[in-house]
């Protein structure tokens, strides 16, 4: 087992009287891929956006490396649901943005930037603004500009979630494949169980609201993992057991706002 | 026609320059046929005539000119001012806070409301008529750049944080940027506004400008001449107007995408 470089502890979240994450603890180590599934609404995205330093706890801490986060950085890079190139630069600005706020020399940052664009199939699209590109260009625009800064953690907050089905299983391998290459550490939140099966190392399910962990599981399946690895036993076993687990969640959610 | 379905371009162009037509031929009617009384509307005709011997003998050019100078004066004074308060309150709340119920009480006021003081404060010079459009345009720039600044895309703003962005960088890399294409549409319309003001400024104590020449004409009931001015200054503002729309579309191309 690895060093552990992200430790959420008790981190809770009120919102006036709600409260919408409840005393939660997690350790990541290096090199982990993390998927955070539950029903919506359940914290999944708060927790991440408190590791990120968006949002702040009510209580408890989180610890990278062993300080205590206080705020965003360039060490947690994200990659949002919603698109947030910046639509007034080229593709290839908004992937050098971390890169020129550091300071660094331009010829620099271009080659960086070219680099990570070409990992991400964007190769003839660097000189495109955001609004030319499709929403799954878009995002790996936005995975580049977050690869770029060469954060200790990569934190995802259903990147995929607005793409269509066909566009987020090429997203899915596409990231897969960059991860097994640079094996950064991961957080990726997501509602789709076959997504977080297949790219996670770990896979934790959180409650309905009030959210905590609720279950925690190694996913056991070697890389590189291919896609047809979606119709092995291991994958559909570990699959039903989620999508029991995961259901159950919902249908308190319901109940709850019944 | 079907409701915001665009018009093809040289439909567009077609229309737009048939009101005109069909304005001047109103006006041709409604004088030609003497169903007007020229002592107060003149005719076409006789408007061009007058603007001619305007232009040629009794120097009007240099009115125009002095006209155009003192709106673009008192304009650049007030954008150069109104950007970096505007971007303060915007970006700042607190500062928003501490500026902007002075600066909606003050938008309010007329400016022409402010010439008789001017003239007491500064003369019947230019420092009158640079302050008259001041007044007139500097609150309502604040007021409009902040709120544009201070109307930044959140998500945009998360994500400038999460690669490592300073707080002064923010602004410099975020909230300017994204709010430029905007800021230049409201530099556009409040230039439109400066030029209602600089008319009233000139028609009080002024011995030039295109606002003066209409007074004179005024006093000798010339109605083709003050007719002759008021296009004039009509198409100044269309000309300016057109100009600046096309700087802004090649300085911000990006926010022309996807329109």
């Amino acid at each position: 087992m690895s060093v552990n470089i992200l430790t959420v502890r008790g981190v809770e979240r009120r919102f006036d009287a709600t409260l919408a994450l409840q005393a939660t603890d997690l350790d990541v180590a290096e090199n982990d891929f993390i998927t955070i599934l539950g029903p919506s609404g359940c914290g999944k995205s708060t927790l991440l956006r408190i590791v990120a330093g968006l949002d702040q706890p009510t209580a408890g801490e989180v610890q990278l490396d062993g300080r205590r986060i206080s705020g965003p950085g360039a060490d947690r890079g994200m990659v949002f649901q919603s698109y947030t190139l910046f639509p007034w630069l080229t593709v290839l600005d908004n992937v050098c943005f971390g890169l020129r706020e550091r300071g660094l020399p331009r010829a620099q940052q271009l080659d960086i930037a070219h680099g990570f664009l070409a990992k991400v199939g964007l190769k003839g699209f660097a000189n495109h603004y955001p609004k030319q590109l499709s929403g799954g260009m878009q995002q790996r625009t936005a995975l580049a500009r977050a690869l770029a800064n060469d954060p200790r953690m990569l934190l995802m907050d259903e990147p995929f979630g607005a793409l269509d089905h066909q566009t987020r299983e090429l997203m899915q391998e596409l990231l897969l494949g960059i991860w097994e290459a640079e094996r950064k550490t991961v957080l990726f939140v997501t509602h789709d169980i076959d997504e977080a099966v297949f790219m996670g190392s770990r896979v934790v399910v959180m409650s309905a609201r009030p959210g905590r962990i609720k279950l925690d599981r190694v996913v056991p399946l070697a890389h590189p993992r291919h896609y047809s690895i979606k119709t092995t036993a291991a994958f559909t076993e570990l699959k039903a057991a989620l999508t029991e687990a995961v259901r159950t969640e919902v249908l308190a959610a319901q109940a709850q706002s019944a | 026609m079907k409701p915001l379905v665009p018009v093809a371009p040289g439909a567009r162009i077609a229309l737009g320059v048939s009101f005109f037509v069909l304005f001047v031929a109103v006006w041709s009617a409604a004088t030609f046929s003497g169903f007007v009384n020229p002592l107060f509307l003149a005719d076409p005709w006789a408007m061009v005539k007058s603007g001619y011997t305007l232009l040629a003998e009794m120097g009007f050019a240099g009115d125009v000119g002095m006209t155009v100078w003192r709106v673009l004066g008192g304009f650049v004074i007030a954008a150069v001012l109104a950007l970096p308060l505007g971007v303060l309150m915007g970006a700042y709340k607190p500062i928003e806070a501490f500026f902007e119920p002075f600066v909606s009480f003050a938008r309010y006021l007329p400016a022409s409301a402010f010439i008789p003081l001017l003239i007491l404060w500064a003369g019947i010079g230019e420092a009158q008529k640079l302050a008259v459009i001041f007044i007139g345009s500097f609150f309502q720039l604040v007021l409009m750049i902040a709120v544009t600044v201070g109307n930044t895309r959140r998500d945009l703003v998360e994500a400038a944080y999460t690669l490592g962005v300073s707080d002064r960088g923010l602004i410099r890399r975020v909230l300017i940027p994204g709010a430029a294409p905007e800021i230049a549409e409201t530099l556009r319309m409040v230039l439109g506004w400066a030029w209602t003001y600089v008319i009233v400024a000139e028609l009080i104590g002024a011995s030039s400008g295109i606002g003066h020449m209409i007074t004179d004409s005024q006093a000798l009931l010339a109605t083709d001449q003050i007719i002759f001015g008021i296009i004039v200054i009509g198409l100044i503002g269309l000309v300016s107007d057109l100009m600046f729309k096309a700087a802004n579309r090649s300085f911000f191309p990006w926010a022309q995408l996807g329109r």
